[in-house]
């Protein structure tokens, strides 16, 4: 078992190193670079364009300036975002749990109503049943998030009035960051009101991004399934006389379960990245609205610091996943 | 609508009872929508409208200030001022009895008076000011992008009310630079009290000024929250909270305006803009831009070295079906380089009229019988002046095509497309303008000057004598009646020798809420909260 999690974790320095790479050389290759981009029409002063250059460390040759970057992330020292001057790792810290909260809730959605949905397709197959589950899923996953996330605001915001158009909880509510989760933090603050008004602003986000994830899910459920309930053990659980709950429940979701797990782990990569979007449309300060606006601007050190610290909690979940993957098969650990 | 409106009050009611449990009596609360986070929260790092709206607006003040809704200066925190005859050099008596904000790590102990005024532009002139540099990779970028560092010479101290800038050569646009966010006075005493207590980085994280609304918390892009500022010199403002809800999609501004969510948002999509004028519960507030969108010529180049082709362009493009497709009624035709809002526009001018015919013959008699090709640059973004660079390009494209100007449309990204712009490799191009201070020679220098041609901002790269001379003359004239009388000659050079086709003026609106009373839109594209109230319900 040792062995197969320090193999695990050998993977991660040259992931680590292919990261750092394309994220400092993909950045660059956009045009403009950080300092035009504080610009405008009336162009900068050209001694302060120099003055900035020097400062952000961009008059050096792009070798050294990589170096810097990987030595210093190394160091946990992500630099200084070129807008804001703040330590991007302070800026990026500030948001994740914004991020994480909604993810989160995301997933416990796609979990909550994916497994069932996928074990009845899986167990009502080709009945209306199955059908629906199968369609939905598909329109789902196809749905563009951001045209979703927009539709979700004028059907339940703007006609209905049920939930609230965007951001984290009602303006009358100026509740301190102590965690920097809203939910806990709202409960912790004396406002009785709060903690409602928190969930309520999480419930279409939470609908835009966990969409994706819970169709990805539902399929994957209903065909592990299918594969699972073909096998003689289940056959033999049947002959035995154990009720259907108990078949479907015990013996073939347990060993289901296993693809799924993966799949909810490969799924994170997909919650980050649909929060750019959710985020944007829905006013949520995490750090998927941040990055876009980083890129928009060209400031360099946010957008490789960013990344690099999402790619790394990518890699950390995934890791967790192979390991515990690892313990509930001990077939994996011995390959 | 039933059920949003039904939402919207619900809203109200929860705030209202909220404070209630609170306070005796229910505070108003406005909040506005606005298009994304401030950078920062000391106003002289920065250059962007967003966070003037969310930094200077609401919390400083200047020496002078716009008279909200137009251009024009009245007094700020001097109540006066005199200028020598020579044009060198600016006294100003300062405002009696103004105060500064409070906070937890702050309580000042005296008034403003002239160290506040000198300390905040000594900090931005002396690299070598103990405040010169709290942070690393802050700039003060307006004081330096405007060369202001040319401009002013000293700041000195009079008497406790008395402040005397001294400038290094007679520059009549100065008092409009002073009304600039840029020149926003800082307290002094907080510098002091911050270096002394350890705590640099406090002075420009938390913003202490003399403005009408007082810094109370910022969530990073969520909001930015204010409350109002009892002892501010100008008067209380009648709302009591003031609050930023940052909100980046335009669409999502409007839905949160429709439910009642935002009392007022930040600029509209073009194409929501009928919806809205419909809308019962909004009111749509528009004014003309302080701004202009064009097509300039590089005078450098062949063919439109040849002033024949420049007028010939001029008058084979329809500004009139550009103005209905690109603007959709959001804008008016240009015919001169500043706007119709601004003083000294000369309205005698007369525009190139569409006339396909005439443009041919003009390009005949300028030698180009058979037509010529071009290059035209199109504008890779959105900008306050022109919605649609593309589709502008297009149109002009089918229009100089008629008279046989066959031209290839040309973009970068926006960072590279300003920064070639500088070096004059383009043939035609996009561009456009918005004014920073309400004087028309924030126009005409840094667009037509002959020293903007080296700088780069003069993409015409036009440098006309004539042309050169009057603006010169009317910066170091004073007397605003003779400086117009300048400024409208070199109008009428500018459109003869057209180095530019002037496309359009944009028009900006401000939806608000039916319950906002007293809003009041701003000439340079801020965002005012000072003198709004909100109805009861």
């Amino acid at each position: 078992m040792f062995s197969f999690v320090l193999k695990r974790l050998g993977l991660v320095v040259p992931t680590f190193i292919g990261i750092t790479l394309l994220v400092f050389s993909l950045i660059r290759l956009l045009p403009g670079d950080p300092v035009e981009a504080l610009s405008g029409e009336r162009g900068m002063d050209p001694q302060r364009y120099q003055r900035l250059l020097h400062e952000f460390g961009l008059d050096r040759p792009l070798p050294v300036q990589y170096g810097d970057y990987v030595w210093k992330a190394l160091h946990g020292d992500l630099g200084l975002s070129t807008i804001t001057h703040e330590s991007v790792f302070r800026e990026f810290v500030g948001r994740f749990p914004a991020t994480i909260e909604l993810s989160f809730c995301a997933m416990l959605l796609a979990l909550a109503i994916g497994l069932p949905a996928g074990i009845i397709a899986a167990v009502k197959r080709n009945t209306v049943w199955d059908y629906s589950v199968m369609g939905a899923s598909l329109t789902g996953f196809s749905m563009p998030i951001f045209w979703w996330g927009l539709l979700l605001i004028l059907t339940f915001s703007v006609t209905l009035g049920w939930t609230p158009v965007s951001g984290r909880i009602a303006i009358q509510y100026d509740i301190p960051p102590t965690t920097g989760f809203m939910l806990i933090d709202a409960l912790l603050s004396s406002d009785k009101g709060a903690f409602r008004s928190a969930l309520s602003h999480l419930i279409l986000p939470s609908i835009a991004l966990g969409t994706i994830p819970l169709a990805v899910i539902a399929r994957m459920t209903r065909s592990s399934m299918l594969e699972v309930l073909r096998e003689d053990y289940v056959r033999t659980a049947r002959a035995k006389g154990a009720s259907t709950l108990r078949v479907i429940g015990l013996h073939a979701l347990r060993n289901a379960l296993i693809p799924v797990i993966t799949t909810v782990g490969l799924q994170v990569g997909t919650l980050l990245a649909g929060a750019i979007l959710t985020e944007s449309i829905f006013s949520w300060p995490g750090i998927g609205k941040w990055l876009v606006e980083a890129i928009g601007r060209r400031d360099y050190p946010a957008v490789q610091g960013g990344l690099l610290m999402s790619a790394s909690v990518i890699i950390g979940v995934n890791l967790i996943v192979d390991v515990l993957y690892g313990v509930i098969n001990p077939r994996i650990r011995h390959q | 609508m039933k059920t949003s409106r039904g939402h919207a009050l619900s809203t109200l009611a929860a705030t209202a009872l909220l404070t209630c449990s609170g306070a005796a009596f229910a505070a108003k609360t406005l909040v506005y929508c606005s298009e994304g986070s401030p950078e920062g929260f000391n106003p002289q790092y920065y250059t962007t409208g967003t966070t003037f709206d969310a930094v200077s607006v609401p919390m400083f003040n200047r020496l002078v200030e716009f008279d909200t809704g137009t251009t024009n200066i009245v007094p700020g925190l001097a109540e006066s001022y005199t200028a020598s005859a020579d044009g060198l050099s600016y006294t100003f008596k300062l405002r009696k009895g103004v105060k500064f904000h409070s906070s937890a790590k702050f309580t000042p102990t005296r008034e403003f008076n002239a160290d506040d005024v000198v300390f905040s532009f000594t900090r931005m002139m002396d690299a070598n000011h103990p405040f010169a540099k709290t942070q690393p990779g802050t700039t003060y970028a307006y004081f330096d992008d405007m060369d202001m560092k040319n401009i002013i010479d000293k700041v000195e101290k009079v008497d406790p009310m008395t402040v005397k800038f001294t400038l290094k050569k007679p520059e009549a646009p100065f008092i409009a630079n002073m009304a600039m966010d840029f020149a926003s006075i800082l307290s002094a005493e907080y510098a002091e009290k911050m270096k002394a207590a350890g705590n640099v980085e406090t002075f420009d994280r938390e913003p202490i000024g003399t403005g009408p609304f007082t810094f109370v918390s910022y969530q990073k892009d969520a909001t930015v929250r204010y409350k109002a500022f009892d002892a501010y010199w100008g008067g209380r403002p009648k709302i009591d909270n003031l609050v930023f809800a940052i909100t980046t999609d335009a669409s999502v501004r409007y839905a949160k305006l429709k439910t009642g969510e935002c009392h007022v948002m930040a600029f509209p999509k073009p194409a929501d803009v009928a919806l809205m004028k419909n809308d019962p519960n909004i009111n749509l507030v528009q004014q003309n831009g302080l701004n202009v969108g064009y097509i300039a010529f590089n005078v450098e180049k062949k063919p439109f070295d040849n002033k024949l082709v420049r007028q010939a362009l001029n008058m084979a493009v329809n500004k009139k079906g550009i103005l209905d497709a690109v603007f959709q009624g959001a804008g008016a035709v240009a015919k001169n380089p500043i706007p119709p809002t601004l003083w000294s526009y000369n309205d005698k001018v007369t525009d190139y009229a569409y006339d396909p015919t005439k443009a041919k013959a003009l390009l005949a008699q300028a030698g180009y019988p058979n037509g010529v090709e071009v290059d035209l640059w199109y504008l890779p973004v959105t900008r306050p002046y022109n919605p649609d660079g593309k589709r502008m390009a297009e149109l002009i494209q089918s229009d100089w095509e008629k008279v046989g100007v066959k031209a290839k449309l040309v973009t970068f990204e926006w960072g590279e497309y300003r920064k070639r712009s500088k070096t004059g490799e383009q043939q035609s191009m996009m561009f456009g303008w918005s004014g920073d201070n309400g004087d028309p020679d924030n126009f005409f220098v840094p667009l037509l000057g002959c020293s903007a041609v080296k700088g780069g901002g003069n993409v015409a790269r036009w440098c006309n004598k004539d042309f050169e001379d009057l603006v010169q003359k009317a910066k170091a004239t004073t007397k605003q009646a003779d400086r117009a009388a300048l400024y409208e000659k070199a109008q009428v050079i500018a459109k003869e020798e057209a180095p530019w086709i002037t496309i359009a003026h944009s028009v900006r609106f401000d939806p608000v809420r039916k319950e906002v009373l007293g809003y009041k839109m701003d000439a340079t594209a801020h965002h005012y909260f000072t003198k709004v109230d909100l109805a009861d319900k």
